[in-house]
């Protein structure tokens, strides 16, 4: 088959395929419409990291598909995932990025809600005599749950639980969170960007090693020799894509950073950290503390991809959200250590800045690739796009994951595997 | 801040150069512009609009003397796609004021609106900036000893560039 030109009302299945996609599905409005629909307000979508609302009274705003919606830690304890629309005649009731609040009060009428969305009072309430019973009028809830600090939201309440959602990605969300060496994780600030391109551009790419040497020529050539080194997986065979199921992917660069409770001692400490080993030594901490804090540097080894918007990449929280068919804003959230040493996780605010966001020596030369894939999609669109490599040389592990090298295209085809299932009407 | 004077040779002095760094960048020669700057300045475009404690959180560039060689490297070697391919640009570089004047340094204030221009699409940044220009003792020998680059949307989402502020 050289194209996929289902157009049939219901067949957007149709247009993903084991081995390839048509290309309109990064191109065509009404798919993008159908994938808000079918995806990201059916499945669980990631709204935050526990450490980003920290207290009672906590909260952030941010999407879910195209709805606003306010995340809030309440005084229970609970976190809540609450439409950011009033009840009334429908203005946001929070215009605030992040912040404290006892509550959320509408600046049109004043209607107020409670952190888990009660409709606490509105003013002038003889008007509503016998016309309106407050427990009615709750700000619209998804169902919330939170697994290792990463809150997931979901409009369907008749969905599995988010661990069962999460399945075989557990495992990696648990090893990935070993950077911080003991301690709780913490946001420690957010790149954010947009591209002019299709959300899925960028979904592929986290699990995609294929581009790496090509795309990120300049910050390899700029990046100590141990660094790049790290990099070097393009000709390892022990680098691998494992599909987990779900629409979920790992793709391991850096093999022996997987775990970082195994150390075989065999690994040198990078000289640029020099500086920092010497500090810690004069603070008193042992020299097996300061060799895991060195190794943790640069993440765990390996890119999560959590199917539809969230991914552990290596060292910070990647983040999509969907604007629009043709534009994605992407989050690179770094991490650090709440507790442990501050010059450690200012260490890696520096990684971080050198790579990510809007200025960094990686993001900007993803974000013309990606660009130009969106441009060049328009091109006969039911030509398909690819997502073979590897197939040839793709096996099952012993974990039963579909597995093939990490330059291959496994991991995508796990999420149009899921992407599939979910376009699909049966 | 103090009046702006431009009778005030020292202010006139630094406006110059900091339009000249402006003309620099807009024709993209990067390797000119990294010789503006002193081999202690900072470089930095912050994230956090009220912070001045750079390192202590993420910014998009926290630059010093070896990043910016690096970052100007990268600009100028023909590895990296999205400098190849980089929006022209045109920038203004205004409504000055002056927090401190002296015959060794000023500290100028300034608002920049830059416009882009790739693939059929304009792209405007707004950002309030901060220069130390150093002098030495000629004009030709005057450096820039900080620049802060706060954009106005420094919190949101901020479109990938392939060029620099």
């Amino acid at each position: 088959m050289t194209t996929m030109d289902s157009t049939a009302p219901g067949a957007f299945g149709d247009l993903s395929e084991a081995d390839r996609i048509a290309g309109r599905v990064y191109t065509d409005p009404e798919i993008f419409d159908e994938e808000m629909k079918r995806i990201f307000y059916k499945t669980w979508v990631w709204v935050a990291h526990e450490s980003e609302i920290p207290e009672a009274g906590s909260f952030k705003t941010t999407h879910v598909g195209a709805e606003p919606v306010i995340v809030t830690r309440d005084r229970k304890d609970n976190f809540n995932t609450l439409v950011n629309r009033c009840r009334h005649r429908g203005a946001t009731v929070c215009d605030q990025r992040s912040g404290k609040a006892n509550g959320f009060t509408c600046p049109y009428h004043n209607w107020s809600y409670a952190l888990d969305g009660r409709l606490r009072g509105v003013p002038y309430p003889d008007g509503y005599e016998g016309v309106l019973d407050k427990k009615d009028f709750p700000l619209h809830t998804l169902r919330t749950e939170s697994y290792l600090g990463m809150i997931f939201a979901t409009f369907n309440q008749d969905i599995e639980p988010l661990e069962d959602f999460l399945g075989d990605a557990k495992i990696w969300m648990e090893r990935f969170l070993k950077q911080s060496n003991g301690f709780p994780t913490k946001v420690i600030g957010i790149h954010k960007f947009r591209f002019r391109g299709n959300w899925k551009i960028q979904l592929e790419n986290t699990t995609d090693g294929y581009h790496f040497p090509m795309v990120h020529k300049s910050w390899m050539a700029s990046v100590d020799a141990e660094t790049a080194d790290m990099m070097s997986f393009m000709d390892d065979p022990k680098s691998v894509t494992h599909a987990l199921g779900n629409g979920h992917s790992v793709a391991i660069m850096a093999h022996s950073h997987v775990d970082l409770d195994i150390d075989d001692g065999t690994e040198e400490i990078q000289p640029r950290f020099a500086h920092l080993v010497e500090e810690l030594e004069a603070a008193g901490e042992s020299p097996e503390r300061i060799r895991r804090y060195m190794r943790s540097m640069h993440g765990c080894g390996f890119n999560l991809n959590m199917f539809p918007n969230a991914a552990m990449s290596s060292s910070f929280f990647r983040i999509l959200v969907p604007i629009s068919v043709d534009q994605t804003e992407v989050w690179h959230m770094a991490i650090g250590m709440d507790g442990g040493p501050e010059s450690v996780n200012r260490e890696r605010l520096r990684i971080h800045e050198h790579f990510q966001g809007p200025f960094g020596f990686g993001s900007p030369d993803d974000a013309e690739g990606w660009d130009r894939v969106q441009l060049g999609a328009a091109g006969q669109p039911d030509m398909p796009i690819m997502v073979n490599r590897g197939l040839g040389r793709e096996h099952l592990s012993d974990e039963g994951w579909p597995t093939s090298h990490v330059t291959d295209e496994t991991g995508m085809r796990e999420s149009y595997k899921m992407w599939k299932k979910m376009m699909s009407d049966d | 801040m103090t009046d702006l004077s431009f009778t005030d040779p020292r202010v006139l002095r630094a406006i110059e150069l900091i339009w000249r760094e402006a003309a620099l960048l807009d024709a993209k020669d990067y390797r000119t512009w990294e010789a503006m700057y002193a081999d202690d300045a900072k470089y930095v475009i912050p994230i956090d609009p009220d912070t001045d404690d750079f390192d202590a959180s993420l910014n998009m560039v926290n630059d010093d003397k070896r990043m910016r060689g690096l970052r100007v490297q990268r600009m100028m070697q023909g590895y990296s796609q999205s400098a190849v391919a980089a929006a022209r640009t045109v920038r203004i570089v205004s409504r000055f004021t002056v927090d401190e004047a002296s015959d060794a340094s000023v500290t100028i204030r300034s608002a920049q609106i830059l416009n882009a221009f790739k693939r059929q699409t304009f792209t405007t940044i707004g950002a309030e900036m901060v220069h130390v220009v150093r002098f030495g003792e000629t004009t030709a020998d005057d450096q820039i000893a900080l620049k802060v680059v706060r954009l106005v949307d420094s919190e949101d989402a901020v479109s990938a560039s392939g060029y620099l502020l």
